[in-house]
């Protein structure tokens, strides 16, 4: 990335919190009221007493624990189903409309069935953030088990290759990058929910302790609490989004294809070095005619 | 129906019979293709296949590879019906179906891994194939890095390194210019000696067809003719050669 753009993917966001501070600092009403929203400072200084405490890294420890299980349980389950879905009429008749039936209804939604199911609130968290997650995931490898180039497939089966071999060789490697961006599109959602559902019925946990604040009326304590999340979001969808291009490594660049590939990572050694010694050693590409 | 031809490349008698008997050809839910309805296919011949694109040749390969059962008939391999796709008959794609997230190596490798054999020898097998199509130092590189020609001579060594009794070859070298075209016959001549393996080449090209084939087969009319010198490049203005080439194109 060229060090123009570098400096406005920094100086974009230093200048949302100038515009904050000044606005908040300065009480200014214009239709939007500002004199009871805290400042910048203020809440920097807030985060700077909450980053010392224990409680602090309990409850992000808390809401970490939960996002992990309810999406690694979503992302199983979804390509499980999804791939079944897509592969065997019989799943897809059976799972297809049920699927589409539950697929609308927010996660959160579902608040009162976890109550009723399952014996621990923290259970009940897990499933509305695995449920979150789950429909994203699912049709994602759905679409992508679809769209796969029956070549690959019929190439297996004519080497020799059986239903699992297909499966584990040709299905699930070939709609990774399908896949994973279901699981990009699912991580989101699933912070979404975990955070709602640590509001509603949460002991700990960063929406717990957001939603406690709000009621005692600690206003930088809510945007730490804030902060907390949209951090936390953003280093755990850089963490899906990298080992997706680290699994995905084999689909055609940006520079043979058009802009659509997300693996434009500045700095991915993966990016340049195979070309170069494509270039290096020459093979004849022609036989020479008799 | 022609006797055939035993070709001088085939030393061990180890390729499959194949043939079609009273088969009409096509897709379950499609029109029949009006392809040969009867066709025997010698163990170690180089059967080539010609007709227009598009007339459903490539359904004829995939039936033989059992990919596709016959709307009518019966399709064998030594006598035995073809139920379902398996390691005899490996099929060649027109356009290259590499696994594009396995490198070079492990595609070629892909036959004998479904195989289960060691990984050591898998190994060796693979680099001895990279080896004779000319391509011993891509063995690491994945399959879109290589150029189209490349990747056609993957897909052979792949599909010869399970040692299958029998080839399906779909056009493989349709899409490759006609320079690059003229070496990769020469090197599936070359590679294919010694294995003994039944050939069906289907192609729209009659001059490739006349090159490779022991036997010509004409698509649309089921007729297989002798091929007076298969596999000399300079037959090709022979009057033998040139007769057939005529009665080839006249019957398309």
């Amino acid at each position: 990335m060229s060090l123009g753009r570098r400096l406005v993917r920094v100086a974009s966001p230093l200048a949302a919190l100038g515009v904050w501070q000044l606005l908040t600092s300065l009480d200014v009403n214009l239709w939007l009221r500002f004199e009871q929203f805290p400042t910048v400072v203020e809440v920097a200084s807030a985060l700077a007493d909450r980053i010392g405490t224990e409680a602090y890294w309990q409850d992000l420890g808390h809401s970490l624990r939960r996002i992990a299980l309810g999406f690694l349980l979503a992302a199983v389950l979804g390509v499980a189903a999804g791939t079944a879905v897509a592969r065997s009429r019989w799943a897809a008749d059976v799972l297809g409309p049920l699927v589409e039936v539950v697929r609308p209804i927010p996660a959160i939604a579902l608040v009162p069935v976890a109550i009723l199911l399952l014996p621990t609130n923290e259970q009940g968290i897990v499933f509305i953030t695995c449920a979150a997650a789950l429909f994203p995931v699912l049709v994602s490898t759905r679409h992508a088990v679809r769209a796969l180039d029956p070549a690959w497939e019929e190439a297996v089966l004519t080497l020799g290759g059986g239903r699992a071999r297909v499966l584990f060789s040709v299905v699930l490697p070939g709609s990774l990058p399908g896949i994973f961006g279901g699981l990009s599109v699912g991580i989101g959602v699933a912070w979404i929910c975990v955070i709602s559902a640590e509001m509603i019925s949460g002991e700990y946990g960063v929406g717990y302790r957001t939603w406690q604040d709000y009621t005692v009326v600690d206003y930088p304590g809510v945007f730490v609490g804030m902060a907390t999340i949209g951090v936390l979001g953003r280093l755990t969808s850089t963490a899906v989004e990298a080992l997706g291009r680290r699994v995905t490594a084999w689909l055609p660049r940006p520079a043979e294809r058009g802009t659509d590939v997300p693996s434009r990572a500045p700095g991915s050694p993966a990016d340049a070095a195979p070309t170069r010694t494509a270039v290096v050693v020459p093979v004849p590409e022609k036989e020479p005619v008799p | 129906m022609s006797a055939a031809v035993s070709p001088p490349t085939a030393a061990p008698p180890t390729g499959a019979e194949l043939a079609l008997h009273g088969a009409r050809l096509g897709h379950p839910d499609g029109a029949a293709v009006s392809g040969p309805v009867a066709l025997r296919i010698a163990p170690g011949e180089l059967l080539t296949v010609v007709g227009p694109s598009g007339c459903g040749k490539t359904t004829l390969l995939r039936t033989l590879a059992g990919l596709l059962p016959p709307l009518e008939g019966r399709v064998t391999q030594d006598g035995e019906p073809v139920r379902r796709p398996g390691a005899d008959r490996a099929l060649v794609f027109q356009h290259d179906a590499l696994l594009p997230w396995r490198s070079v190596r492990a595609n070629v490798e892909l036959p004998l891994a479904i195989r289960r054999v060691p990984r050591a020898v898998r190994r060796a097998t693979a680099e001895e194939w990279l080896e004779r199509v000319g391509l011993a130092g891509h063995a690491h590189k994945l399959p879109g890095r290589l150029s189209g020609g490349q990747r056609q001579r993957v897909q052979l060594a792949r599909a010869l390194a399970g040692r299958p009794r029998a080839v399906l070859m779909d056009e493989p070298f349709g899409a490759l210019d006609a320079t690059t075209r003229a070496g990769m016959q020469d090197l599936l001549v070359e590679i294919l000696r010694g294995t003994g393996a039944t050939v069906v080449f289907v192609t729209h090209d009659v001059d490739e067809a006349l090159h490779l084939g022991d036997r010509v087969a004409l698509f649309a009319s089921g007729e297989v003719l002798d091929v007076p010198h298969p596999r000399a490049r300079d037959a090709r203005h022979l009057p033998a050669t040139e007769a057939l080439r005529r009665h080839v194109l006249d019957s398309l």
